[in-house]
């Protein structure tokens, strides 16, 4: 089970809802990868056009936990302004810190992402920031009191899967708090990958959404999480540099 | 009287004087929606005594897909 803050998921695997080609893949993607926990974006309606289809006001509520993110903000204070919207809607206190630094690799800006996590948790938010892989920004955002650490894998929207599991797994291994690895999961052995490292959970969106069949790479990616943190709890064997024959040496007839 | 709705101009008419009577002129009123009057979130136990005034600043903001 995972537990953030005080509550409890039955999933490891969260899904972001982000670029499905249409609503009914998309309803059919989150109820095969069994995902609780759903991201979403704030943003203006497009209240010309009232009568556009919305994603959340479809899904069953109960079954799942909301977790807004304050994409787009580029300031801690926009980031709260994004996270306060989301909670005043009576569905969520749970957010994720996304504040980007750089257009280009959308990274996050480090010093911003503390500054709105440490603002957020004043006005009594879950807070779970999306930050990069540094172990030692890691550790000052558990300091703070953050209840999870989402570090990326790679750059959003990247695919590039795990490019630093050095780091992730000496942030996973001092972390008293969930460690969830978002962003970058390209595959379901980046995702096997994460959780075998000893993630708590993972976060996706585009290698669901963005894959040919959605349905069925959502159906994977919850195969590999779970299968990953099966993995992870049955410990794995030693590695060696040299061979170690699995058959008996002894009884050997020619 | 005109406000800025959403970053638009928006003609509001006479009738309209809070914002649960905005809303419901645009047929928002069952819809999932958070209201920010001025950079100020609006409670939804607020909508009906929150008096709208020519040149305020409304965002309707909601919950679009995202990761």
């Amino acid at each position: 089970m995972l537990q953030i803050a005080d509550k409890i998921f039955a999933s490891r695997l969260l899904l972001g809802t982000g670029k499905y080609p249409t609503f009914e893949v998309q309803k059919e993607a989150v109820a095969i990868s069994e995902a609780e926990i759903l991201t979403f974006a704030v943003r203006r309606m497009d209240i010309f056009e009232p009568s556009q289809p919305n994603f959340l006001e479809q899904l069953d509520l109960k079954r799942h936990t909301l977790l807004p993110n304050t994409a787009g903000a580029k300031t801690a204070e926009e980031a709260v302004r994004i996270a306060k919207l989301a909670k005043a809607s009576g569905l969520c206190d749970m957010v994720k810190v996304e504040v980007i630094g750089c257009d280009r690799t959308l990274l996050p800006d480090p010093v911003e992402t503390l500054r709105a996590s440490e603002m957020l948790l004043e006005e009594g938010f879950i807070v779970l920031p999306y930050t990069s892989d540094d172990v030692v920004l890691a550790k000052r955002l558990e300091d703070l009191g953050v209840h999870a650490i989402m570090p990326g894998a790679s750059p959003i929207g990247s695919g590039k899967g795990i490019i630093n599991p050095f780091n992730l797994r000496m942030i996973i291994e001092q972390s008293g708090v969930p460690v969830i690895v978002d962003a970058g999961i390209g595959s379901p052995k980046d995702a096997a990958y994460a959780m075998e490292l000893g993630a708590d959970g993972v976060l996706l969106n585009t290698a669901v959404s963005g894959a040919r069949d959605p349905v069925k790479m959502a159906h994977a990616m919850k195969l590999a999480v779970d299968a990953g943190r099966m993995g992870f709890e049955a410990g794995r064997m030693p590695e060696k540099n040299y061979a170690a024959a699995s058959s008996p040496t002894e009884g050997l007839f020619i | 009287m005109s406000i800025k709705l959403n970053g638009r101009e928006h003609e509001l008419s006479a009738d309209i004087q809070n914002v649960a009577q905005l809303l419901g002129s645009l047929s928002l009123e069952n819809r999932i929606v958070i209201v920010e009057l001025n950079k100020e979130i609006i409670s939804k136990s607020a909508y009906a005594d929150q008096p709208v005034r020519d040149g305020d600043k409304v965002e309707l903001v909601h919950f679009v897909g995202g990761g």
